[in-house]
């Protein structure tokens, strides 16, 4: 193997730079000038983003633990872009006097987590998966309890740790019942001989039970709501998005390409945790009052809906999860960017405080409006087509009972999310939030997910793209 | 351009400058102007389209436009208008057009106002130009969206209530005319080759019979819910009382028409041979909701909930014409729609304007009127006498034509349920000329009532522009009767091909 061949890792070689050198100009840098820490790795983030998009060649290394192509790459650039907008969300938090000592630590926590997610979704090998899925893990409950001083925040860090490990376990145990059934670990080899015998569906539900942790789905969802409420907003958004997207990106994957066989099997497993996960998200979002856990149930029904695009096994399922994460990327990071700033302005995060929040800060009550109406599916926002191409994609194989009452459940979470719109533009409020300037970072990364989230949508073009490049996984 | 787009161009072109313009003063202006084009252009189209008719066009749908949006699936915008499209679309630039006047003078968030409106507004006229399903739909949500923030901002009484219970029911319709939508996309070729969201290539196939018994239940009565299909109207009283006047118009004239197209072009027209087989079951629902609509508005207290009870029983009838499936029966259907889209914007347009003068919608509360108010009321006695189909205005042609329509079935079913929905017509009399009696007639009740002033300039604008609308399509109803007529052949020829009566 020759050492150019490591180009086709650009994702995660620039990534570790880039991790590398935060961590160096931290230590060179003048104790009062520790923003500039922030500015250099939004910068360097951007690059990176951009330098993702550009065409690289395809390949395999280690032997084929590492797999890479157009429609990996794909997915590891839709996870740039969401840590991006989520990196210029939080300039304005990270310049607290309270974190000012621990910015690159944020930094460096968040790009080691991505190199674990790109590692997992170009992995062509369960050890290179799991290896690269505790990456992903650890450091974010590090994150999670980056406000250590707050109970609450450590709680989560603990929690999150805890249900991790625990989820490892199961999930190891169902690999190592598949590795002792085919006597292999690469993807390829065991979608040859896997045949589908009662331990090798053991073996399968257990790692059906893992991912589903990692992805929240019902009933493996308990630890998100207090996790999600517990960890600074960033974090929770960052949670709720890139590490479910990257978890749902490598379990598409893998359920394609591994799993093909016992597709009747996975289609009845997923049939009823999606109409759990939907369901139970949805009801429990309706009585939520802190907007923290109101979104971390809302992203519970939100992969509820992803399963839609799973159950199908088809080509137009695959390209609408990719398409509907991307989607979801600018519309929950939307939201999530709208609480964000308002809760560093203010310190309000309960949705009774937002009432009457149109008449002091229209601007910031129409991005909400809008990223709400995109995660609840109104034209003609991007969640609209999203949506659309889900059901598609079920109604397909002929799954309608189970559109039905994914459309029904698209009518319950209408239902909390204009809650909020009714809080913003109906209710009036003696003592509303105070009218304020945002800086310009949050005012970028805004403007990038409202862009998102008009444009996503009526660009067919995109959503071609990813149909495209999708075969070749 | 083609002159169809445009219909939804001129709208968000007039959004577009109303967020640009400093003047909060000079917002009602140009959305007037803009407004205003637009009737200028629905104008246009009809002439347009009877012109290409005059000259021997016979396709089904004109001025046909079709671009490929999304390759899988197959998505396109496609546009094309027959007869009642465009009866639709001059129907909808009209009463938009009586909405801006009526709604005048509203003062709180002026801006988001009108821009709430408008977007309605494109949404229905998009929706009555799309021939591809996935934009109908579409178009359909984009138009009913709005009305959550225009009844919770600018509504009045339990408007958070109403504006809630409104959009979710007629989301929940949405809800189960996308499950609908899809069943007929992937049935649309059941001999195989590509399947289609487009309304004329699925009307050249048949779906499968198992598939229509399920699909078209779900877009009827997804459709339906708009249309005040019983008993799923009951948004339909709370939301009209609790919107603010324009918007009452905008809903009542136009947005429940959407139900009424969206259940004959989607649900009947793709589906013949499920709605032959299962019209029995619909047919029955819509006769109550003709005689329970009109039961409701007579023990009513308050002039919108009367206008709304009373918007449930025509609606109830434009469903219950579709159903009959005949020629008659549809074109008394479209003119239905239209009529009464006129008639009950006019309803609300001068509620609104006596609810202004008299901060009271209890018709208990005010009396004497007549003498005050002389051209309001008037006014009021004419709407109120089209409502209840006197010759001459357009309600009477309406009806008269469905109720000859339905009559031409001879079986027992048909003709109770004919007679049945007739009885409205009397109870509808009862509701109408007993609140002209309370309200216009007799002495003045309230002492402050004998001050008020008549008509403004653009109150004028309105009602006269609704009043004449009326009275033309009374007196020469032939034109509409014949644009519409030519264009539901198709329809009806592919029902007796089903069900040769």
């Amino acid at each position: 193997m020759s050492p150019e061949k490591f180009v086709i890792m650009r994702h995660e070689l620039l990534l570790t730079a880039a991790a590398l050198m935060v961590l160096i100009v931290e230590v060179f840098s003048h104790p009062d000038k520790k923003g500039k820490v922030i500015t250099l790795s939004a910068i360097c983030f951007g690059l990176i983003t951009v330098l993702g998009l550009l065409p690289s060649p395809e390949g395999e290394l280690f032997g084929g633990m590492y797999i890479t192509n157009a429609g990996r790459l794909m997915m590891k650039n839709i996870l740039n872009i969401g840590v991006l907008l989520v990196f210029l969300q939080s300039a304005d938090w990270l310049r607290r006097d309270e974190n000012s000592e621990k910015i690159s630590e944020y930094f460096v926590l968040m790009i080691s987590t991505l190199i674990g997610m790109n590692f997992m979704i170009s992995s062509g090998h369960f050890l290179m998966f799991y290896i690269g899925l505790e990456l992903a893990t650890i450091p974010i409950a590090a994150l999670a309890a980056y406000d250590r001083h707050r109970n609450i925040s450590a709680e989560a860090g603990i929690k999150l740790i805890l249900i991790s490990a625990l989820s490892s376990g199961i999930l190891l145990y169902g690999l190592s019942l598949i590795y002792g059934t085919t006597g292999s670990l690469y993807f390829g080899e065991i979608a040859t001989v896997f045949r589908g015998s009662n331990l090798q569906l053991l073996g399968f539900i257990f790692f059906f039970t893992g991912m589903a942790f990692k992805i929240s789905i019902v009933p493996f969802h308990l630890w998100t709501a207090d996790v999600y409420e517990g960890s600074p907003i960033n974090i929770t958004a960052y949670l709720s998005v890139i590490s479910k997207g990257a978890a749902v990106f490598i379990f598409i994957i893998v359920l394609f390409t591994v799993f093909p066989v016992i597709v009747a099997a996975w289609q009845k497993v997923i049939y009823v945790t999606s109409i759990l996960t939907m369901t139970i998200g949805n009801l429990f979002a309706i009585r939520q009052q802190n907007l923290k856990r109101f979104l971390a149930f809302s992203s519970i029904s939100q992969a509820g809906y992803i399963l839609l695009g799973f159950i199908g096994g088809n080509q137009l399922g695959m390209a609408s999860v990719i398409y509907y994460i991307l989607v979801y990327i600018f519309s929950n990071l939307g939201a999530f960017g709208v609480v964000l700033a308002i809760s560093n302005a203010s310190g309000k995060e309960n949705v009774d405080d937002y009432n009457g929040l149109y008449h002091t800060n229209p601007k910031l009550s129409l991005i909400m409006m809008l990223a709400l109406f995109s995660l609840a599916g109104i034209p003609p926002v991007a969640g609209y087509f999203g949506k659309f191409f889900l059901f598609t994609a079920a109604a397909e194989k002929g799954y309608y009972t189970l559109v039905i009452i994914a459309v029904l459940n698209t009518i319950i979470s209408l239902y909390y999310y204009l809650l909020i719109v009714k809080a913003m533009f109906l209710l009036k409020s003696d003592n509303p939030i105070e009218k304020f300037k945002s800086t310009w970072y949050t005012r970028f990364a805004l403007g990038l997910c409202v862009a998102g989230i008009i444009v996503t949508g009526f660009a067919s073009g995109l959503f071609e793209l990813i149909r495209n490049l999708s075969f070749g996984i | 351009m083609d002159i169809l787009t445009l219909f939804v161009v001129i709208p968000v072109l007039t959004i577009t400058a109303i967020l640009f313009i400093k003047d909060i003063k000079h917002v009602r202006v140009v959305t007037a102007i803009g407004m205003g084009i637009q009737l200028i252009m629905a104008a246009v189209l009809v002439f347009m389209y009877l012109a290409a008719r005059k000259a021997g066009a016979s396709e089904e749908m004109l001025f046909v436009r079709d671009y490929l949006w999304f390759k899988n699936p197959n998505i396109h915008y496609a546009i094309g208008v027959d007869g009642i499209s465009v009866a639709m679309i001059a129907l909808t630039s009209l009463v938009v057009f009586a909405g801006i006047f009526a709604s005048w003078e509203v003062e709180f968030l002026t801006r988001e106002f009108f821009v709430s409106l408008i977007l309605l507004a494109s949404g229905v006229f998009g929706f009555f130009i799309s021939i591809d399903l996935f934009t109908m739909f579409l178009f359909y949500e984009l138009a009913v969206i709005p009305m959550y923030l225009l009844i919770g901002i600018w509504g009045s009484g339990p408007k958070e209530y109403s504006a809630m219970k409104l959009t979710l029911m007629l989301m929940g319709g949405s809800a189960l005319i996308l499950a609908g939508l899809l069943g007929i996309y992937f049935n649309s070729a059941p001999d195989g080759g590509q399947f289609t969201f487009n309304i004329l290539e699925i009307s050249k196939v048949t779906i499968p019979m198992s598939a229509q018994r399920l699909f078209f239940p779900l877009t009827f009565v997804g459709f339906g819910v708009l249309g005040a299909l019983f008993p799923f109207h009951t948004w339909s009283p709370d939301g009209h009382a609790s919107a603010p006047t324009a918007v009452s118009m905008l809903h009542a004239g136009v947005l429940m028409k959407l139900g009424g197209y969206g259940a004959f072009r989607v649900a009947i027209f793709l589906m013949p041979e499920a709605a032959v087989e299962l019209s029995w079951i619909f047919i029955i629902l819509t006769s109550i909701s003709v005689v329970y609509g009109a039961f409701g508005a007579i023990v009513q207290k308050d002039l919108k909930y009367i206008n709304a009870y009373s918007s449930v029983s025509h609606c109830g009838l434009v469903l219950f014409a579709i159903l009959m499936m005949n020629q008659t029966a549809l074109n008394g259907a479209v003119i239905q729609m239209i009529s009464h889209g006129l008639m009950t914007a006019l309803f609300f347009a001068l509620i609104g304007m006596l609810y202004g003068r008299t901060h009271t919608r209890m018709i208990n509360e005010m009396g004497g009127l007549m003498k005050v108010i002389p051209f309001l009321s008037v006014c009021y006695v004419i709407a109120g006498l089209a409502s209840l189909g006197l010759p001459g205005l357009s309600g009477f042609v309406a009806e008269m034509t469905i109720f000859v329509g339905a009559f031409q079935h001879t079986d027992v079913f048909h003709r109770v349920v004919t007679i049945v929905a007739v009885s409205s017509i009397v109870i509808t009399a009862v509701y109408i000329l007993r609140v002209v009696a309370i309200l216009l007639l007799g002495p003045t009740t309230d002492e402050h009532h004998e001050h008020l002033t008549d008509a403004k300039w653009f109150e004028k604008v309105s009602v006269v522009t609704l009043i004449g609308s009326v009275a033309g399509i009374g007196l020469a109803p032939y034109w509409l009767s014949t644009m519409i007529g030519a264009s539901l052949s198709p329809l009806v020829e592919k029902i007796v091909s089903v069900n040769p009566f």
